[in-house]
């Protein structure tokens, strides 16, 4: 018997008043991979993150998270079903510190109620404290221990793009969305966010698809690649096949050529 | 034929929310704020209009361009003082001065002149015409029929004419239209002046018709001509039009059945409906925030 | 980090024993006069409004401009409980609010999906109707309003006040105060992150409320008389100053301006206009060179925190 793919997306597609900003949309992930989403500029790439995170419902076509449908979920629930993402314009809770921020990701995973929150019962006190517990150890695997209470907003570029991954991960996903990961990052920085994207997969057994502007850092660490143009899938396969694919290199043609970055 | 009648004076209540509407709506669409202070605007162009009128002996065309005037200097004083130092920051803080400018007009306007109502001096001869049998006053057709000039006026500015012109873009993307060589500053300036002086002109209208003016006037008629300006599409200036009359007629039948009492709940069971069903108005389009 | 918190809540506990016991002493031995008590029971009304409407703006950041009408609900729920169907006082106020929290729920649902300044407009128009309403109900007086025996104490808003406080901050200190956090930070972020942002929201509300609604029943058996025209829009207007001017966020700010205003206008009772003038321009001030309020998100007690770590270092 074939093995279920993680997610499996089947023609899905929305439009806006007619237009249609994606269309036809087929993907498939496998437990434990690490996928690529390319495109041009407005090609689409944001706007499938938001179908497959519950942000937009799909007007055509399925999600399935393992065999679950997830068409209509708002995107809490989808995040509780174990899709949770970053943002390609940074949204932390900025005036919140770093550690609230991830314990905010925490959230869903912890029991305890409103009301012994409010009466201060000790299931209030044990569910902070485990909460805390494991923010912080998130916090130190992402080197930001030593700045948790520090507000959001004071960090440094990179340290926020990091804090936004680990707030990411601390909701207990199976399937990380990350977009545009590596956005205004210097090559060094690039780089060590690649051996962190290597890292988390391990040490978190992740399934991971991003959507990345930097070629090298496609090229360099997804094993598949999906290509979109005008929202719709022109080429799917592996980096070396993607960067000889004719139909890709046409798109990207007239573009800003980043492999050379 | 008692209807028709009814009709007729939900008209005219109805085109003096119109004319207030209309300058919510323009500060809305241009700049993004509920600019509550606009009630007062109208207060004030009330009692220029009567002071002009009992205290100069002024005919009502007379007065009504001396309140408009008045109002839109005030309105462009108000947006100069208070809200042009708003524009960077949050829309709640521009919404609570807002709020603020509004209750300090009203109370500053007390402290000078105080609490007490005029009566508004009888400007126009009140005939009244039968008409299929309604008794349709001539005070309601005077008004009606200046709001209907206004309102063409008005098209005529936003659509013919350069600061029309400007105001639409500004509107549109206050940036490029900046880069475009449009002052942007000036264009606004201009939306608060016809803003102002459209309210100017309902403040006159209202007094002519209710006769009765005092300086808390401002408040029910202000947060009724937003509903207005929401019920048509907040920032669409046809529908301003639309809403208010809409709403006129909707007040003045629910009076006519008996619920005088329930009047003023009835404006905002419409707003609350439009909010929930509809927010962007009868002629309004969705608008999403970007993910 | 905890203990932290620990220590602030026993803090909180004993300093508000005292208090309670000065005021109480203080009055026993004649220093203060009924009068002054009398603006003691007034600022602890005001401080549960301005608590319980910080819950929903300041931590939550759902703008609402319609505090007064669930003020109202309490006031005339709590009021018909002690006059109409005799029975005692804290029932009438836990009744009271309750009927404001469900009154905060049929709001709440169905507005909380506005955003910004249509929520605003809608909570304004929500206030107005329960106004009107209570003004066309012939039981409890109209327009005219209604008789209510003076039955709220100082010992009564007291414990009114230290349970409100409590109850929010308890709140505010947990996972569900971080879900309502991170909505007022970033509502798309917060849906990302798992939180069911319509239900903080609606449960803030509801809490808000429930609390409006303990202070209604408070000021009604304040007063001796409810009518509809104390709850309008410029009771509404007073407490979301305290929210403001405090900062939003901050619950001492909240709590800071709700005494000062408090005392400010006890002292220009008679003149309301001036008090009118005063708070308008101190409202516009402040938005216009300092929109974030008096502390922003602060507590006063981080202002000695700060203060301290400078010191030992």
């Amino acid at each position: 018997m074939e093995k279920r793919p993680l997610l499996k997306v089947n023609q899905a597609g929305i439009s806006f008043g007619g237009l249609k900003a994606v269309s036809g949309f087929d993907l498939e992930i496998h437990q434990g991979e690490l996928v690529g989403l390319i495109g041009p500029n407005g090609a689409g790439k944001t706007t499938s993150f938001n179908l497959l995170t519950g942000v937009y419902v799909p007007t055509e076509g399925d999600i399935f998270l393992e065999g679950v449908r997830l068409n209509g979920l708002p995107p809490y629930q989808v995040t509780r079903k174990g899709i949770s993402r970053t943002f390609q314009n940074i949204r932390l809770f900025n005036d919140l510190s770093v550690l609230d921020n991830v314990k905010v990701a925490n959230h869903s995973r912890a029991k305890h109620s409103m009301l012994s929150s409010i009466l201060r019962l000790p299931s209030h006190f044990n569910g902070e404290k485990e909460m805390e517990d494991k923010s912080i150890e998130l916090l130190r695997i992402f080197q930001l221990e030593h700045v948790k209470d520090e507000l959001a907003k004071n960090l440094p570029y990179g340290q926020q793009r990091r804090l936004e991954i680990a707030r990411a991960l601390a909701a207990g996903p199976k399937l990380l969305l990350l977009d545009e990961p590596a956005a205004g990052m210097n090559p060094q920085e690039t780089h060590d966010l690649m051996e962190l994207i290597r890292f988390i997969r391990e040490k978190f057994d992740l399934t991971i698809l991003l959507i990345e502007h930097d070629m090298n850092l496609v090229m360099g660490i997804c094993e598949r690649i999906y290509v979109l143009d005008h929202g719709q899938l022109i080429a799917e396969g592996l980096p070396e096949e993607i960067r000889s694919n004719p139909k890709v290199i046409e798109a990207y043609l007239g573009e800003e050529v980043s492999s050379d970055a | 034929m008692d209807w028709i009648q009814q009709l007729v004076n939900g008209i005219s209540l109805g085109s003096i929310y119109a004319l207030i509407a209309l300058g919510y709506t323009m500060v809305y669409g241009i700049i993004k704020l509920i600019n509550f202070a606009h009630g007062e605007v109208f207060m004030i162009g009330a009692f220029v209009g009567f002071y002009a009128i009992a205290g100069w002996g002024l005919g009502f065309f007379p007065a009504l361009i001396i309140a408009m005037a008045v109002c839109a200097g005030m309105g462009m004083l108000i947006e100069r003082v208070a809200y042009r130092r708003l524009r960077g920051s949050t829309r709640i803080a521009a919404l609570i001065t807002a709020i603020g400018i509004s209750l300090f007009i009203q109370y500053l306007f007390i402290y000078f002149r105080g609490a007490q109502p005029e009566a508004y001096p009888e400007v126009i001869s009140n005939q009244t015409f039968n008409i299929f049998g309604a008794q349709i006053s001539s005070q309601s057709l005077m008004i009606l029929g200046t709001s209907i000039v206004l309102m063409i006026v008005l098209q005529f500015i936003v659509h013919k004419t350069k600061i029309g012109k400007a105001m639409r873009a500004v509107s549109h993307d206050m940036d490029a239209a900046r880069l475009m060589g449009i002052n942007v500053n000036t264009t606004i300036s201009a939306t608060f002046a016809i803003g102002s002086s459209l309210a100017g002109a309902a403040g006159v209208f209202f007094g002519v018709y209710y006769t009765k003016i005092e300086p808390l006037m401002g408040v029910i008629p202000g947060v009724k001509a937003f509903v207005a300006a929401v019920l048509g599409g907040i920032g669409i200036i046809p529908g301003a039009m639309v809403g208010g009359l809409v709403l006129g007629v909707v007040e003045t039948v629910v009076s006519g059945l008996g619920y005088s009492l329930w009047r003023d709940a009835a404006a905002f069971v419409i707003l609350i409906l439009i909010l929930l069903f509809k927010p962007s108005g009868i002629f309004g389009k969705n608008a999403r925030e970007k993910v | 980090m905890n203990t932290k918190k620990i220590k602030g809540f026993w803090l909180f506990v004993i300093l508000s024993i005292i208090v309670y016991f000065a005021v109480q002493m203080a009055a026993n031995i004649g220093m203060v006069n009924n009068y002054h008590v009398n603006t003691l029971v007034y600022i602890c009304i005001n401080i549960i409004l301005a608590v319980s409407l910080h819950l929903v703006i300041g931590i939550t950041g759902q703008f609402s401009i319609g505090h007064a009408g669930f003020l109202a609900v309490g006031a005339y729920i709590s009021a018909i409980v002690t006059m109409k169907l005799s029975l005692p006082f804290p029932i009438a106020l836990i009744i009271g609010g309750i009927v404001a929290a469900l009154t905060g729920l049929i709001v709440g649902i169905p507005s909380l999906r506005l955003r910004g300044d249509y929520l605003a407009i809608a909570t304004l128009g929500f206030a107005e109707i329960i106004r009107i309403i209570f003004l066309n109900i012939d039981a409890v007086g109209g327009a005219a309003g209604m008789q209510v025996t003076k039955m709220t104490t100082w010992t009564s808003a007291f414990i009114c006040l230290f349970i409100t406080v409590l109850v929010i901050v308890n709140f505010t200190n947990s996972r569900h105060g971080r879900a309502c956090i991170s909505i007022r930070e970033n509502e798309i972020a917060a849906d990302a992150m798992g939180i069911n942002t319509t239900y903080y929201k609606v449960a803030a509300f509801a809490i808000g409320s429930f609390f409006a609604g303990i202070a209604g029943g408070l000021y009604a058996h304040n007063f001796y008389i409810i009518q509809p025209v104390q709850f309008g829009f410029l009771k509404s207007f007073d407490i979301l100053i305290f929210v403001v001017l405090g900062g939003l966020g901050s619950l001492s700010g909240a709590v800071i301006s709700a005494i000062l205003l408090t005392i400010v206008s006890t002292f220009l009772q008679s003149y309301p206009e001036t008090r009118m003038i005063i708070y308008s321009a101190v409202l516009i001030i402040v938005m216009l060179y300092r929109p974030q309020g008096l502390l922003g998100t602060k507590e006063i007690t981080d202002l000695f925190k700060r203060k301290s770590v400078k010191g030992g270092s």
